[in-house]
């Protein structure tokens, strides 16, 4: 690291971290160089595939368009948090029921996505499932496995 | 791949910002969704980072005698969910959906857009046919700049290099103020291939006061000013037949298609706005 890094102080799935960045470094590269946490996916890097996204503060972000620089004193969810509380067991169990992913790459990112809707409450229609997931890539399942996940877990949540 | 080195200050004052501008190579980091992409790809390397963040009082969005005020670091998801804008600035509020996907939308800010200038965005295109005004900060204190004065060029705009976007006014939607918006993306939430945004106040049944702002067609959001005065008149297809628009070939599509996708939105428009006033 060149000799400008910063101090950042954040917790990160609930835990308390404390480190020196190299201000370049982006939030997702920190997560998975500094941390260890590999479930986030560095895809292409500019924002369009949506395989690092990543909760911050409660909102969904990309973590390829965030630096870690910018995280001090944030609150930072990964798939690992989000997996380990089991808040998202029901979609996970959903999206292994019905295929909804072959080689994973963007599972984790479309896990968060997903979830992101979901807790908004209600029974999304299909067409806003693919809205919201509209930023997420992936290049096996052809996505509608996906939407079949989401709209399940959306109608099993709400008692259907 | 990962950006070339930097050096990153946290702006503790609007004032301090503008200082800090005037270092070599020094660029602001607003939402950072198109500038990190930027930065990652190395097509731009400044040498230092101002994060502006942080800076209080410039994302609040109100209304006052007949103005919408929307702060720069106004983020895309809080005007998506703000009642002001659904109320007061509906084109604005109708474009916000496509603009990005809602993680990008968490973090991208109105400034940001607004001030990056990308001819294919959807706000540029938005604040022109508003006939909106912007206004920045620099070392001689304040100024209103006009959108029609704003968007210079490709990504380039009237902000002098040390001066930052403070502040979007577009006028308060009235009884009559019709609007329009329409899209063409391979992807929601890509840039649009072609689009149009549009404003126009309902004149009995027919539209006086029509403007038509085209964007991903040239260099900047442009207006149709030809095909204004035909629809004005009432005539949609004259009006499509007056699109004196001159874009050019890109990745997306070649000029000959954007030009008849023009035409295909400027019928969906029409519709919107003739509907409305109907």
């Amino acid at each position: 690291m060149s000799d400008n890094g910063l101090d950042i102080g954040l917790t990160v799935n609930g835990e308390r971290v404390r480190e020196r960045v190299d201000p370049r470094k982006t939030l997702v590269d920190f997560l998975r160089e500094d941390l260890f946490l590999t479930g986030s996916h560095v895809g292409c890097e500019h924002g369009v595939c949506g395989a690092c996204t990543v909760r911050l503060d409660g909102e969904i972000v990309r973590g390829c368009l965030m630096l870690a620089a910018q995280c001090d004193g944030a609150t930072v969810e990964t798939i690992e948090g989000m997996s380990d509380s089991g808040e998202i067991g029901d979609l996970q169990k959903a999206f292994e029921r019905r295929n909804a992913l072959q080689c994973g790459f963007c599972t984790p990112g479309m896990l968060a996505t997903a979830q992101d809707l979901l807790k908004r409450g209600g029974i999304p229609s299909r067409e806003q499932i693919r809205e919201h997931l509209s930023g997420n890539y992936c290049r096996c399942t052809g996505y509608h496995a996906i939407v079949d996940a989401v709209e399940a877990v959306a109608q099993q949540r709400n008692g259907k | 791949m990962k950006p070339a080195p930097f050096a990153y200050k946290k702006a503790r004052s609007l004032d301090e910002a503008v200082a800090l501008l005037g270092e070599k190579d020094a660029r602001l980091l607003a939402g950072g969704q198109s500038l990190i992409a930027t930065l990652n790809m190395r097509l731009s390397s400044p040498s230092l980072l101002i994060d502006i963040n942080g800076l209080h009082g410039l994302n609040s969005i109100s209304e006052r005698s007949g103005t919408v005020e929307i702060g720069a670091l106004t983020r895309h998801a809080q005007a998506e969910r703000s009642d002001i804008i659904a109320k007061q600035a509906p084109l604005i509020a109708r474009a916000m959906p496509h603009i990005g996907h809602p993680a990008i939308r968490n973090r991208g800010t109105l400034g940001g857009s607004i001030a990056f200038a990308d001819p294919a965005a959807e706000l540029p295109a938005c604040l022109l046919a508003l006939e909106g005004q912007l206004e920045a900060s620099g070392p001689k204190g304040k100024r209103t700049i006009e959108a029609q004065d704003f968007f210079k060029g490709l990504f380039e705009t009237a902000l002098a290099p040390q001066e930052v976007l403070t502040a979007i006014r577009v006028p308060a939607a009235g009884k009559s103020s019709r609007i329009g918006f329409a899209e063409l993306v391979r992807r929601h939430g890509d840039y649009a291939i072609v689009g149009l945004a549009a404003t126009a106040h309902a004149d009995g049944k027919g539209l006086s006061d029509v403007r038509l702002a085209y964007f991903g067609v040239g260099n900047t959001p442009v207006r149709a000013k030809r095909a204004e005065v035909a629809l004005a008149g009432g005539d949609v297809d004259a009006a499509v037949d007056a699109l004196d628009l001159d874009p050019h070939d890109d990745v997306q599509a070649t000029a000959k298609v954007k030009k008849h996708l023009a035409g295909v939105l400027l019928r969906r428009v029409a519709k919107q706005l003739l509907e409305a006033a109907a």
